[in-house]
């Protein structure tokens, strides 16, 4: 461990936390709302550790959805970090297998973008600038849970302060923050006329299955952009979705 | 909700930490393995985000109500420019404005 590295990290991840700390009061007042405990939401800030996709499960959650089908679509939204083990890969070989374990557990999206640029740079990828990087945001996230989970109990009807509106239009961020991708606009529109269709049709919650494949499988049946001979998926950073 | 109810919503948080701890480990292992995703796989990878998102999305702003879905529309077009903060900031005002001056 050097001491050095570690506040390096913690420095570097200081602006991260503080525009990710709304999110994790955000969290914790809406997974109350849709059922869960103060301890609840807490434990699933430690053990899941991904803003966006705490957000859909406790929307799911709170729609008494399966529970298969909650996990999948966790899984699903946390997809992209196939890419970005796959491409640190290549700046943490000297890591030792714990080392590596935590580095895994801890990879969110700014703490990838971030080990990418560093290594860029031509910086060391040290596992103590990483660890402190982390740390400071993976702490205040369970702080800031906590705190949005006990005041979001004492609020009573969360309709009267106007939070039901919030979920939604925060997973419309997260889907802007993706419209620099090949096929974005054919791909929302036909999953979002889909989920309508079958909101109607069949029902919550088969809308979010239903709608999802349909834009997945018209995505892959879509003509290909020009491939490049590189393998383009582990290099592209992805910087625009770098939020929660 | 009761004992066996609260043991099941554990359950379900520990299998998507489990989930995404896969998803955070398993590019590393697949490029132990393999050295390229097909890209016709790649292009489905690439669209499920979008996809599973706007399932979210869409029809909160089609049955949600006029309030909310006045909101949303507001929201998107503050997110053209700025960041998720302000959409939510801005919807939320929206949302709390019209409820407040028209009792819906």
């Amino acid at each position: 461990m050097t001491k050095n590295d570690f506040w390096l990290g913690v420095r570097g991840g200081f602006p991260v936390m503080v525009s990710a700390s709304p999110f994790g009061a955000l969290f914790g007042a809406l997974a109350v709302d849709n059922g869960f405990s103060v301890f609840d939401a807490v434990f699933m800030s430690a053990t899941v550790y991904a803003g966006a996709s705490q957000m859909v499960g406790i929307e799911l959650f709170g729609n008494k959805v399966q529970p298969w089908l909650i996990v999948l679509s966790i899984f699903a939204v946390n997809f992209r970090h196939i890419l970005y083990s796959a491409s640190i890969t290549r700046h943490i070989g000297h890591f030792s297998a714990v080392q590596k374990i935590f580095t895994f557990f801890l990879l969110v999206d700014p703490q990838y973008a971030e080990t990418e640029k560093r290594s860029e740079r031509g910086e060391p990828v040290t596992f103590s600038w990483y660890l402190g990087f982390a740390m400071i945001i993976y702490i205040p996230w369970q702080v800031m849970t906590f705190l949005g989970a006990v005041f979001g109990q004492m609020i009573g009807d969360p309709r009267a302060i106007g939070l039901d509106v919030l979920l939604p239009i925060y997973f419309m961020a997260l889907v802007l923050g993706f419209r620099q991708r090949d096929n974005w606009l054919p791909v929302v529109a036909t999953s979002s006329l889909a989920s309508i269709a079958a909101m109607h049709f069949v029902g919550s919650p088969w809308h979010v299955s239903i709608g999802a494949v349909a834009g997945i499988l018209l995505a892959a049946c879509l003509p290909l952009p020009a491939q490049p001979e590189e393998p383009a998926a582990l290099e592209k950073p992805l910087t625009s979705e770098m939020e929660a | 909700m009761d004992q066996s109810e609260h043991l099941h919503l554990i359950a379900i948080i520990l299998a998507a930490a489990l989930a995404t701890f896969l998803t955070r480990i398993g590019g590393y292992v697949m490029i132990m393995q393999m050295k390229r995703i097909p890209p016709r796989m790649e292009a489905a990878l690439n669209a499920v985000p979008a996809a599973v998102l706007s399932t979210l999305v869409a029809p909160a702003f089609v049955y949600g109500g006029w309030d909310v879905a006045a909101a949303m529309l507001v929201a998107f077009f503050v997110g053209l420019r700025l960041s998720s903060l302000w959409m939510l900031l801005a919807g939320w005002l929206v949302v709390m404005a019209i409820r407040h001056f028209t009792g819906v």
